[in-house]
C-alpha cells in the first residue's frame, strides 16, 4: 500500500501565497494576543490560588461565587469543566501570606454552603486517611467490630482507594456502594454511617502560586526555550548552513506563535503543561524541517546542476510520503489523549493538536522558503556586482537552469 | 551474515533482559510483581497524589542574628578594654534580597581611643570589615565571603531542621531538598506524597518557627499602643514589642516590651520533652547546649527576680520568673494542654529554624484526580498506540511488525531507565514520552519509506534495505541530536517540569536510536538470512 508514488507537486513554486498566509496567521494571533491585553496565563504563572472541585451533580456556579465573594476580597473566577461537574474556583493572591488564608476561606465556605456543618459529623467525601481513622476507631469498638490498629488502617485505606477510583473519583453517593469494599460488613458500615455524612463535592486539587514565583517561573521557561532554540540554530548552522538553521528557527517561532495566537483566540490558559507541550512540538517542527533539509543536502550532491528550487521541490516531493504518514500517526495519538486524556491534559493536548498541524506545515512552508528566498537573493547579489544581470532573473524561477546557487550550499555537505 | 547476527541477536537479548529486570526485578508472585512496579516506576505527585511546597528561608534573619551576637559581644568586649561609646546599634532589613545589606552602626567612639577599638575589632572580629564614617562614628559588615557562608549554611541547616520535624510524621518517602538556583534563591522545596492537605505539615514546620528566650523588660501592657505611651510614644532603645498567645482566657491581649537580643536562641537547645509539673499542669523541660548553658547560667545569676520570655516567631508562648541561677536546663511552664507541650518539645528537640520562612508556592493534588489523570492518560496511551501499530501494520505489512517491536521496545527501556536512574514520572515527562514515541514512529517510516524508494529505483531487495538504513541513518542522527541539544540546554536553564521533560526525551531518544536502527535492522537481517536472491519484501 502506498500513498503517493512518485509525486511532483510545486511547492517552492507557489511558496508567496503560502508565506503571505503564515504571515497572516502569525499576526493574527499577535493581534489576538494584544488585544486582549495579554496571554491568559494560569496560576502557575500569574500566581493566585485555584482549587478544582468535583460535584455529584451540576454545579450551581452562582450560587458558589456568590457563598465566596462574602468571604474572600478580590476576583473569583469560578469557570465550569467543559460540561463535566468539575468547577475550578480561582482567587487572586497579593502577596505570600494570603496562601494560607485563602485555602481555608475556599474550603470553609464549600463545607458551609453544601456540606452538614452542624451535624458534628465527618464529611467522608473529604477526609483524609488519619481523620477518617481517628473517627472511626472507638465507635467501631464500642460497635462491638474487634479490630487492631492494623486492620483498621488497611480498612481506611481500602475505603479511600475505592472512593478515589474512577468512576467514583472522589465522590460517593451512597454509602452503600462501599459495601463492595473488601472487609466492609454491614456492622463497619452501620458506624460508618452514625459517624460519617456525605457532602456532594470533593477538592480534588489545590494550587496556590505566589505571585513572585509565576513570573519567575514564567520567565526561566521563556529563558530556557529561546537558549534552546539558540543551541539548535548552532547545531544545524554547523551541519548544514546558518541560513539553514535560522529558516528552521523562524518555522518554530511561527508555529509557536500560532500556536499561543490560538490559546488566546480560545480563551485557553497558559500553564505549565502548557509550555511542555510547546517544547515537544518545537522538537516536532524541528524533526520534521531537518528530514527535509537531510535530504535538501543529499540531492545537492547529484543535482548540481539544477536550480536549488528544483532540487528543494524534489526533496519535499520524496519526503512527502513520510511527512504524512509520521505527522498522520502523530496526530491519532494526540488526538487519542485530546479525546479521552481528561482535564488535566486539555491543555496540553490541545497545543499538541494545534501544534502538529503547523509545525508539519511550516517545515514545508516556511523552513525550506526561508533558505529559497535567501538563496536566490544572495544569488541575485553576486551577480549583479561582477557583470549586470539579464532583467529576466527577476524572479527564480526564471533563472537559467544551468547556474548554480551562487553561495553554493555544496560546500556545507559532509 | 551469521555470525554477525547471532552477535545481534544477543546484544538485543541483553538489553531486553536488563531492562525488564530493571522494571520488575525478579518477582516470586503476581502480588510481588505488582509492588516492584510501583517501587521502580515512581509517578510525580502531580500523578499520584501529594502535595508540594515551595518555601523560602529569610536569610536575613540569620544575618541579622549574627549581628545581634556580635553587638552583644563587643559591648562587653569594650567594656572589657575601658572603651566607651554612645551607641551600638543594626539597622533591620525586611526582605531576602537585602540580607547582604545588614549593617551595625556605632557611634561616638572617642578620639582618644580610635587605635584600641581599630585593634579589637581586627583582632577579635575578622569576619567583619570596618568601615570609619567620620571621627567617631564606625560602621560594620560582613565579609562578603562570610556572607555567603552563613546564608549558604542557613538554608542547610533550615533543609536539617524541616526534615527532622517532617520525618517525625512518619510519611512514606517525604523529600526536603533545595530549589532552585543555591546562591541567589534560598529556596526549598518539600514534597510529601499522599497527603492532600498540607496544613498540618505546615503546623509542624511552623511560619512559627524562631525560637527565643528574651529577657523581659516591661509589661503586660493591654496593647501596642499602652506600651509606647509609658515611654511618650517611642520604643525605647534596644527593645522590641512582643503579644502573648491568646490563651482563650478572657484576659484579653497582653504585650511585653523584651530585650532585643535574646539571651538564648533554638540553636542552643540540646534536647527537650513534654512534662508534668507537681500541680498536674503541662510544661515543657529543657536541656541546653554547653555554650548556651553557660550564657544562661550567667545571665540568670545576674537576673534573679527578673522575668523571661519564650518566644516563638515574634509572640510570646510563656512568661516565667527568674528564681535561681539555671544552668543547663529548665522548664517552660504555663503550657495549655498537652499537645501544645508536646508541639513546643518538637519544635525545641528539633532545633529552632534558624531563620523565619515564606511560602511561595503550594499544591496539593488529591489522589482521586490523580488516579483519573493516570486512568485517562493511560486509556488515551492505549488508544493511541493501538491506531499506530493497526496503520503501520497495514500500511507496511510484515515491516510493520519491525516498526511495532522496535516501538514496544523502545517503551521498555524509557521505563527500565527511568527506574534505573530513579527517575520520577510526571505529567510533563508524558510530554516527552509522547514526543518520543512520535520520533520512533519517525524513525521507522524514515527508514522504510527509504528502502521503498530504492526497491522503486530497481535495487536488489538486500542492497535496498542496506541502502536504506545507510541513508536514512544521517537524518536520524540530525534529528536527533538537534532534540538532544535542545534538551542540553532545557535541562541546564529550565526548572522542574521543564527539566522533567528534557530527561525523559534524552533518555527516549538514545533508547530509539537502538531500536529503530540497531533492532529494526537485526529483524531485517533475519528475515533476509540465507536468500540473497529475494525478489519481494513485504514493506
Amino acid at each position: 500500500m502506498q500513498l503517493f508514488k512518485n509525486t511532483d507537486f510545486d511547492f517552492l513554486g507557489k511558496k508567496w501565497p503560502f508565506i503571505i498566509a503564515s504571515l497572516v496567521l502569525t499576526v493574527a494571533g499577535l493581534a489576538s494576543i494584544a488585544m486582549k491585553g495579554g496571554l491568559k496565563y494560569g496560576i502557575d504563572f500569574k500566581g493566585g490560588a485555584q482549587m478544582t472541585v468535583k460535584f455529584a451533580t451540576p454545579p450551581p456556579i452562582d450560587k458558589i461565587r456568590s457563598a465566596l465573594s462574602q468571604k474572600i476580597k478580590g476576583d473569583i473566577s469560578v469557570q465550569n469543566f467543559q460540561g463535566s461537574n468539575e468547577v475550578i474556583i480561582g482567587t487572586e493572591l497579593e502577596e505570600e501570606r494570603q496562601l494560607n488564608i485563602n485555602r481555608q476561606a475556599m474550603a470553609d465556605v464549600l463545607t458551609t454552603t453544601f456540606g452538614q456543618p452542624g451535624s458534628g459529623k465527618l464529611d467522608f467525601n473529604n477526609a483524609s486517611k488519619d481523620e477518617l481513622a481517628a473517627r472511626l476507631r472507638d465507635p467501631l469498638a464500642k460497635a462491638g467490630v474487634p479490630m487492631n490498629e492494623q486492620q483498621l488502617q488497611k480498612l481506611v485505606e481500602d475505603l479511600q482507594n475505592f472512593r478515589n477510583t474512577p468512576p467514583r473519583s472522589g465522590l460517593i453517593t451512597d454509602f452503600n456502594q462501599a459495601s463492595s469494599v473488601p472487609g466492609v460488613t454491614p456492622a463497619i458500615l452501620n458506624v460508618i454511617r452514625q459517624e460519617c455524612y456525605l457532602s456532594p463535592f470533593n477538592i480534588r486539587n489545590v494550587e496556590m502560586v505566589g505571585p513572585r514565583v509565576g513570573a519567575e517561573l514564567r520567565n526561566k521557561a521563556v529563558l530556557a526555550t529561546l537558549y534552546a532554540l539558540a543551541g539548535m540554530l548552532v547545531y544545524i548552522a554547523f551541519r548544514f548552513e546558518w541560513i539553514y538553521g535560522l529558516g528552521a528557527v523562524i518555522a518554530c517561532f511561527h508555529d509557536t506563535i500560532i500556536t499561543i495566537g490560538l490559546f488566546s483566540l480560545f480563551n485557553k490558559e497558559i500553564s505549565m503543561t502548557v509550555i511542555a507541550a510547546l517544547l515537544t512540538l518545537v522538537g516536532y517542527s524541528m524533526n520534521d524541517t531537518i528530514v527535509i533539509f537531510d535530504r535538501i543536502r543529499e540531492n545537492l550532491k547529484f543535482m548540481r546542476r539544477e536550480s536549488l528550487e528544483t532540487v528543494m521541490n524534489k526533496a519535499v516531493n520524496q519526503t512527502l510520503s513520510r511527512t504524512i504518514m509520521t505527522s498522520g500517526l502523530t496526530f491519532l495519538t494526540v488526538i487519542a489523549l485530546f479525546i479521552w486524556g481528561g482535564p488535566v491534559l486539555h491543555g496540553f493536548s490541545f497545543a499538541l493538536v494545534c501544534g502538529i498541524i503547523v509545525g508539519t506545515y511550516s517545515s514545508v512552508f516556511v523552513a525550506s522558503p526561508i533558505v529559497l528566498v535567501w538563496h536566490n537573493y544572495a544569488d541575485r547579489h553576486k551577480k549583479r556586482a561582477p557583470s549586470p544581470p539579464p532583467a529576466a532573473a527577476a524572479t527564480s524561477r526564471k533563472k537559467a537552469p544551468g547556474s548554480p546557487p551562487a553561495a553554493s550550499p555544496t560546500k556545507a555537505v559532509k | 551474515m551469521g555470525k554477525n547476527l547471532k552477535a545481534r541477536a544477543i546484544v538485543i537479548v541483553v538489553v531486553v533482559v536488563a531492562c525488564i529486570i530493571g522494571i520488575v526485578g525478579f518477582p516470586k508472585s503476581g502480588a510481588d510483581l505488582q509492588r516492584n512496579w510501583q517501587n521502580n516506576i515512581r509517578l510525580g505527585l502531580d500523578l499520584k497524589g501529594g502535595s508540594h511546597l515551595v518555601l523560602q528561608v529569610q536569610v536575613q534573619d540569620a544575618v541579622k542574628a549574627e549581628a545581634d551576637q556580635v553587638m552583644e559581644r563587643l559591648k562587653e568586649d569594650l567594656k572589657k578594654q575601658n572603651v566607651s561609646w554612645a551607641s551600638i546599634d543594626r539597622n533591620d532589613p525586611q526582605r531576602v534580597e537585602d540580607a547582604d545589606s545588614v549593617e551595625i552602626t556605632i557611634k561616638g567612639i572617642p578620639a582618644t581611643q580610635t587605635s584600641a577599638f581599630r585593634t579589637l575589632i581586627n583582632e577579635k572580629y575578622t569576619d567583619w570589615v570596618l568601615t570609619a564614617q567620620n571621627s567617631t562614628d564606625y560602621s560594620l559588615r560582613m565579609k562578603p565571603s562570610e556572607l555567603v557562608a552563613l546564608k549558604r549554611d542557613t538554608v542547610e541547616r533550615e533543609i536539617q531542621t524541616i526534615s527532622n520535624r517532617i520525618n517525625q510524621l512518619g510519611l512514606t518517602e517525604p523529600s526536603v531538598q533545595q530549589y532552585g538556583r543555591a546562591g541567589d534563591q534560598y529556596q526549598i522545596l518539600v514534597q510529601l506524597p499522599g497527603v492532600d492537605d498540607p496544613a498540618r505539615v505546615k503546623e509542624l514546620i511552623g511560619t512559627t518557627a524562631v525560637l527565643e528566650i528574651d529577657e523581659v523588660k516591661e509589661g503586660p501592657f493591654a496593647s501596642r499602643e499602652a506600651a509606647m505611651s509609658q515611654h511618650g510614644g517611642i520604643l525605647p532603645l534596644n527593645t522590641k514589642l512582643a503579644k502573648m498567645l491568646p490563651r482563650g482566657g478572657s484576659e484579653g491581649d497582653q504585650w511585653y516590651l523584651l530585650a532585643k537580643s535574646p539571651v538564648i536562641t533554638g540553636r542552643d537547645m540540646r534536647n527537650a520533652r513534654p512534662g508534668q509539673d507537681e500541680f498536674r499542669k503541662w510544661e515543657t523541660n529543657f536541656t541546653l547546649s554547653q555554650d548556651g548553658g553557660k550564657r544562661f547560667g550567667t545571665f540568670t545569676e545576674k537576673n534573679v527576680g527578673n522575668r523571661l520570655a519564650v518566644v516563638l516567631d515574634n509572640s510570646i508562648v510563656s512568661v516565667a520568673t527568674i528564681q535561681s541561677r539555671i544552668e543547663d536546663s529548665g522548664r517552660i511552664t504555663g503550657l495549655g494542654s498537652e499537645e501544645e507541650s508536646v508541639d513546643l518539645s518538637r519544635y525545641l528537640r528539633s532545633g529552632s529554624l534558624p531563620a523565619g520562612i515564606n511560602y511561595l508556592e503550594e499544591r496539593s493534588v488529591g489522589p482521586s484526580l490523580g488516579a483519573d489523570s493516570i486512568h485517562e492518560g493511560f486509556l488515551a496511551g492505549i488508544f493511541g498506540l493501538l491506531a499506530v501499530v493497526i496503520v503501520m501494520l497495514v500500511y507496511y505489512k510484515r515491516a510493520g511488525i519491525n516498526a511495532v517491536l522496535a516501538l514496544l521496545l523502545n517503551t521498555v527501556v524509557l521505563l527500565a531507565a527511568i527506574s534505573y536512574f530513579h527517575a520520577v514520572l510526571t505529567l510533563p515527562g508524558i510530554a516527552g514520552i509522547i514526543l518520543t514515541i512520535g520520533m520512533a514512529v519517525d524513525s521507522n517510516v524514515l527508514i522504510f519509506e527509504r528502502i521503498r524508494e530504492e526497491l522503486r529505483a530497481g535495487k536488489a531487495v538486500v542492497a535496498a534495505v542496506d541502502a536504506g538504513f545507510g541513508k536514512a541513518w544521517w537524518t536520524i542522527v540530525d534529528t536527533h541530536v538537534t532534540t538532544m541539544v535542545s534538551c542540553a540546554f532545557l535541562f541546564l536553564f529550565g526548572e522542574g517540569p521543564v527539566r522533567g521533560f528534557a530527561v525523559t526525551l534524552v533518555i527516549g531518544l538514545a533508547a530509539n536510536v537502538f531500536t529503530a536502527v540497531f533492532v529494526s535492522r537485526t529483524i531485517f537481517i533475519w528475515e533476509l538470512q540465507g536468500r540473497r536472491q529475494m525478489q519481494e519484501l513485504s514493506i
